[in-house]
Order: structure tokens, then sequence, then C-alpha cells
């Protein structure tokens, strides 16, 4: 069992993407009977992507979903019935019926940013959410996904650049199902791991099986511990597979049968359910335990969905323009005197050494001085190059004492250490 | 007080208001150490610091965004874009997700978007562009046009503490030619006004930006000839101040609209049709526009001056309709 989780932890992971596969079923019998509005965009066999990424980050943490994230949704506190309704477009939804599936969101307490349906465009929307974050000094951390096909487009690029440059705390998945819609990842690029961006953006990367849920939940904890440490942005490539169509309507013709069948043998359910069982993390009461807790919560939230009136017509002409019906305050975590002047003032130049030359030492003996073009330095930069540079923005952070990594740890030490006398009882925890 | 240029005026609205409101920071390409290819921004990396007066990739779709991503932690940042043309490089940024962002799931978007438009100095196609209709058809935007130092000031002051996302286009013909004094003290011009620049009886010429100065040249030639023309300038493009527009036309009962846009879709149309529905039976005339061509806007002085409209042809299509 992993290290990193306790057993209560395990099974919440179960809880999560069990409830999120059932929600979807769910969802394709309402399609079915015509009380879906638009369209259902399964993320059947990718449901340890979503859980097992949105489950490494914390309460004050940011995240944006993609489309096939709504397990994401849940691991951050929506409810099913925010599903139902947002598919549904009911007046009770988050969105009240302005928008569908998982389009919607919360800044105040969930931190949640809605996506849109153009690929690409939350990367830099989310770096804009981990600059100020950082800005205000939260601490925080800001996640976001992005498909095999949506690696392809240029705010992918814009975005992920101003993240590396800014050296923002912001964890961006692609979530390499192999599929963009219709057409295989070999066409959208010509690499074999999606990862291998992050070289040109000189950030880490990591590369991890999709469907192993533990594997991803480690890999992003890690990741997003980077980045809350002020390393700047990590990559991570989860390896997977989209095993329906691109949406309800979509048969999914064009995927060859044999790669269906090698799939099924990796659903990422299935093989955690072995894992737990393994594990000896549970048995089948708590299985099934867990099991009629996920139909009972269903149960209730789909009738509550079903039962919601649509919205009234007239209410399609509220809301383009916030009229003071929103009250915008920052949550400051640092001094504001930090950010203003005389403390924020400084000298307005650009520190220049080796003058970007091809030869880097000689040039940098010429200039005698520090700093490079003003570039921070990559993370795959040789490391017999010395390059020095600009004092790094303000990372005003460690791990806090309320960080679940920091419990973790010291937990997982206290387990490891042996077993000896000590003079007093300790108390319980 | 000494007089200001409009360059200035931004520039002066910049310093107070991030000097009043730590969450205000400012974006964009080359604003920090160079000041802006404009020199808009001079000055506020000295004072504000690198986290506040941030230089950015020349990525205008990752500079709308991570702005948009700020204001949802409470910031209000100030995005330049070097020259508003380049705008088209983010069009999705801006009118899917910022423009949408409040209507769809309640998240308002507290940031102003700004840079220099227009032309007149033969900046050539990409340098001297009008693109703000395709702002004004966005419904969740504001498009404000400001044609003096006092309103450039004001108004991106009203810019920056309103809840919604801005457009503020600064005519780059402008920013060094008007000057005025303006007052010490800490003012604001509401975004949605339009303002009656001259006081006339005979005809309405509605405008904004440079071609407000326009009117104003061509009204002081009408008067010559005994032609009170009332000139408003419009300010704000989106949301469009139809009281002062429909109270002068019922006032004058002819309307001649200018614009530096291109003809076909500019802001005459609307304006007309707006007129045609409330204030039809108080028209003596049709309504006559003046506008730039439907053309890119050409780099040749010869041929962006046949491009522009200019007081000579307001002045022709104002005694037409005066006589109509």
């Amino acid at each position: 069992m992993s290290t990193k989780l306790t057993r209560e932890q395990h099974l919440e992971l179960y809880y999560f993407m069990q409830l999120n596969r059932q929600l979807e079923e769910r969802l394709v019998k309402l399609f079915r009977q015509n009380k879906i509005v638009g369209g259902v965009y399964s993320s059947l066999g990718q449901e340890a992507v979503s859980i097992g990424t949105s489950y490494a980050l914390e309460k004050r943490d940011w995240l944006a979903p993609m489309i096939r994230n709504i397990g994401t949704l849940l691991v951050k506190g929506f409810k099913p019935r925010d599903i139902f309704t947002q598919h549904m477009a009911k007046y009770t939804s988050p969105t009240h019926g302005k928008d569908g599936t998982s389009h919607f969101g919360d800044l105040k307490t969930l931190h949640v940013v809605s996506p849109i349906s153009m690929l690409g465009d939350l990367i830099p929307v989310m770096t804009g959410v981990a600059m100020a974050g950082r800005y205000l000094g939260q601490n925080i951390v800001a996640m976001t996904w992005i498909g095999d096909g949506g690696t392809s487009t240029g705010a992918f690029h814009e975005g992920l650049n101003l993240a590396a440059t800014q050296k923002a705390p912001f964890v961006l998945v692609i979530e390499n199902n192999q599929w963009a819609y219709s057409t295989p990842v070999s066409l959208q690029v010509p690499i074999r791991n999606l990862a291998d961006r992050a070289a040109a953006y000189g950030i880490a990367s990591r590369i991890v099986d999709g469907n192993d849920v533990v594997a991803v939940y480690e890999t992003s904890k890690a990741a997003v511990d980077e980045c809350r440490a002020g390393r700047g942005p990590v990559l991570i490539e989860v390896k997977t597979m989209r095993m329906k169509g691109h949406a309800q309507h979509d048969p999914a013709e064009y995927v060859p049968k044999e790669m269906f069948e090698y799939w099924k043998t990796q659903d990422p359910i299935a093989r955690y359910e072995s894992y737990l069982a393994k594990h000896t993390l549970w048995d089948a009461k708590k299985k099934s335990e867990i099991d009629a807790r996920i139909e009972r919560e269903l149960d209730e939230d789909q009738k509550f969905a079903e039962e919601s009136p649509m919205p009234a017509p007239e209410t399609a002409e509220q809301g383009v323009y916030c009229d003071g019906c929103h009250t915008i305050a920052a949550d400051w975590r640092r001094p504001k005197s930090e950010v203003m002047p005389p403390a924020s003032s400084v000298e307005a130049v650009w520190k220049v050494t080796d003058f970007g030359a091809f030869d880097r030492p000689a040039a940098r003996a010429a200039s005698a001085g520090t700093g490079g073009n003003g570039a921070p330095p990559a993370r795959n930069e040789p490391a017999d190059v010395e390059v020095e540079k600009q004092p790094p923005l303000r990372v005003p952070f460690g791990r806090g004492p309320k960080d679940r990594s920091v419990e973790l740890e010291r937990r997982n030490k206290l387990a490891e250490k042996p077993a000896r006398p000590k003079p007093h009882k300790r108390r319980r925890r | 007080m000494p007089e200001i240029t409009m360059l200035e005026a931004i520039r002066e609205a910049l310093f107070e208001e991030m000097e009043r409101d730590p969450t205000v920071v400012t974006l964009g390409e080359d604003i920090g150490v160079y000041g802006g290819a404009f020199k808009a921004t001079e000055g506020l990396l000295a004072k504000f610091g690198r986290e506040r007066v941030i230089d950015t990739p020349v990525s205008e779709t990752a500079i709308v965004g991570a702005a948009c991503g700020m204001s949802y932690l409470g910031l209000r940042p100030v995005a330049e874009m070097q020259f508003i043309d380049f705008i088209a490089c983010c069009f999705n940024q801006v009118t899917n997700y910022v423009a949408k962002s409040h209507y769809r799931w309640g998240a308002p978007v507290p940031m102003v978007l700004r840079g220099p438009s227009g032309g007149g100095v033969h900046g050539g196609p990409f340098h001297s562009g009008n693109p703000e209709m395709y702002f004004v058809h966005t419904p969740g935007l504001k498009v404000v046009y400001p044609s003096t130092a006092y309103d450039a000031k004001g108004l991106l002051k009203s810019a920056i503490r309103d809840n919604n996302p801005v457009l503020f286009f600064e005519h780059k013909f402008l920013y060094r030619r008007v000057k005025e004094e303006i007052p010490a003290s800490d003012y604001t011009v509401p975004i949605g006004k339009a303002i009656v620049r001259r006081e006339g009886r005979h005809l309405t010429i509605l405008s904004y930006a440079a071609m407000a100065h326009v009117a104003l040249e061509a009204a002081a030639l009408l008067a010559k000839e005994g032609i009170q023309a009332e000139v408003i300038d419009l300010r704000t493009l989106l949301p469009l101040d139809r009281e002062t527009i429909l109270g002068s036309v019922k006032k004058t009962n002819k309307l001649l609209i200018v614009h530096e846009d291109t003809r076909t879709g500019g802001i005459a149309g609307e304006i007309a049709a707006i007129v045609c529905e409330s204030a039809f039976e108080h028209l003596d005339g049709p309504i006559a526009r003046v506008t730039a061509l439907d053309t890119p806007v050409p780099y040749a002085p010869p041929l962006e001056e046949h491009f522009l409209p200019n007081a000579e042809k307001v002045v022709a299509a104002a005694r037409k309709l005066a006589k109509y």
C-alpha cells in the first residue's frame, strides 16, 4: 500500500472513482431518456486520472477541470446533484441553466474555475490564478487538465510558457487518452511522450500510468509539493484510454477493437479493487458499504435534479454584467505594505551577463556581472553551466503545519520508527 | 496646474490607482523596464516592482488569460496590448472566456485591457486599427474610447474600479496631441455616459475618439456658414448612452455619425437603428454617416488620408444634411 495515504484515504479514492463512474452511467441512461439537454462526455476508463490528480490538492488550492474531469469536481466538493442539474439544464444547477456539463465553478469556497469548450484557454487562466495566489501570499497551487489533442493549441504554448517564465505554482496534467475526437494521438503530435514538451519550457515533467490511481496520486502529490515549494510548474502526462466515443453520439467505431480489448484489462477501478484486496485495505463488507452509500447519494441527487424546474425564460436576460451583485475582495495572506512603495520599488534595469553568447564562459568573464539575459535558468540546464539569475519572485512559503503532506510524513515517520519503551504513554491520535 | 497630454493622463491614472489599491497590477509586453511602446507605463516598474509590473512574453492570449485568472482571486489587473490590433491574437480569450464568465457561471472579471489604437500616424494595416466593434458586439464587455486627457484619466480609473472586463482604447494620434489642465483631486468619469461637446440646433454630429476632434473642427467651419451643429462625444461605446443620443436627435432632428472605424458594421449602423426605433418621428432627414472606407488601413500618407474621415468630408455631409 501507498505510504503516502491512510487506509481511509485509500478507501476515499475508491469512493470517488466509483462515484464518478456510477454518476456518469446514470447520465448515459438519462441521455437515452432524453432528459439531458446537451451531450454527455464520458470519462469511462479515465476515472483514476481525475481522482488521483485532484486528490493531491488541498482545500485552498485551485483547479479548473476539462470536460472529462467530473471526478475532480466531486473531489473538490461539488455534489452529484450539481452534475445532474448542469446536464439537465435545471434552474437549480450551479449556473442556473446558463451553461451545461462541467462548465461551472466556484470562486469563493471551492476554488474551482469553469472550463470553456475552446481547448487550452484554461492554461493561461490558471497560470494567472497561480500568479495571483503567490502575489497575495496564499501559498496555493493551481491545477488544470488538457487532452492530447489540446496540446496542439496556441493557448497551450502561450500559457505554459508564461507559467514557466513566471515560475508559477501550476500543475498541468496532460490526459493522454489516445484520441482527440476521432484522430489518434500519433497524428496530433510526432512524439511518443507528450511530457517531452516540458523540456522546451525548461520545466519538470513526469509520466505516469493513468489507470493506476495510487501512482497518479503519488505523482501528482509530488508535483503539487514541488510547486508549493516554489520550484515552478510541473507537467504530468498520464497515459490512459478513452473507452467511449468523444460524446454519447459517437460510437467510436474508428478505434481498433483490439485496442479496446487491451485497455479493458487495464480498467482503473478493477485494478484498484484488486489492489485494495491485496493490501487488505478492505473486505467485501466494506466495499458493499461504500457502493451502497454511492447508490443512495446518487438516487437522492438524481431525484432532486429530475424534480427541479427549468429556468424561467426571462432569466436569460440576467447576469451579463456584474452590477454590484458580487463583492470583489482579495484574501491577503501577506502584508500589503510589501507590494506598496517604498518596499516595492526597484531599480528598473535589466541585468545582462554572458550576452546570450554562444561562448558563454568567455562572455561571462567579459561582462563580469550577474544575470543571464534576465531569464531564470531552465531546469534541464547542464550542471556545469552556471547560470546566475535575478532574485526570484518572492515565494512566501514552505508547507504549513496544516498541510496534509506534513501530517502524513509525520505519521509515516512514527510508523517507521522501531517500537521502544517510552517514559510516558503516547496520547492516541 | 500645468497642462498634460492624454498619454500623461493615462500614466497618472495607472500610478494613482496602483498607489490607492494594492490589488491593481499591470502586465504586458515591454511595459516594465522599457515603459511600454508609447511609454504609457514608464516609471511604474521602478515604483511598484516586478510583482506588480509584469513584463510578459509576446503572448496576447497568455496576457489576457492570466489577467482573467488573477481577477478571479480579487486582483484588478490592467493588461496592455502593445498595439490594440494585436487583440486579434487573443480574440477567443476575450470574447469566449472573459466576456462570458459572469453570465455563464457568475464569476466577475474585473480587468482592464488597454492599448493604443487608431490611424493617422501612418502605421499601416497592422498598427492603425479600430477593432472596437468586434467587442461592442460581445455582451459582457464594456468598451471605452476617450478623446480627451481629462476623460482618459477619469474613465481609466472607472474602468479599473469596475467589476466587469473593460476594453480601453487609447487613440495614439491623440496621445501627445491633446493637452489640458486636469484637477489634482481624485476624480472619475462614469462609463456609459456621452457628453455634449458643443451645443447646436440644426443637426447632431455624433462621434468619438479622434473623430470627436474632427467633428468639432467641422462644427466650427459649419458655424461660419450659419449651421449650428451639436457635437456629441460618445466616450463609451458599450453600453451606449441612448438617452443622450436620443435627446440630441429630438432637439436637432438630424443626425450625422462620424467614425474612424470602417463603414460596414461600424457603430453608425447600430446608432441609426436605435434612432429609427426610438425617435423616427423626430427625424427631418436621413441619418448620414462619414466613416473610413471599407478597406484595411493603407500605409502611404496619401492613401491613408483618403481612407480616413476629415473635417472637409464631415462639413460636406453636414451641409447636405442641413439643407435636406
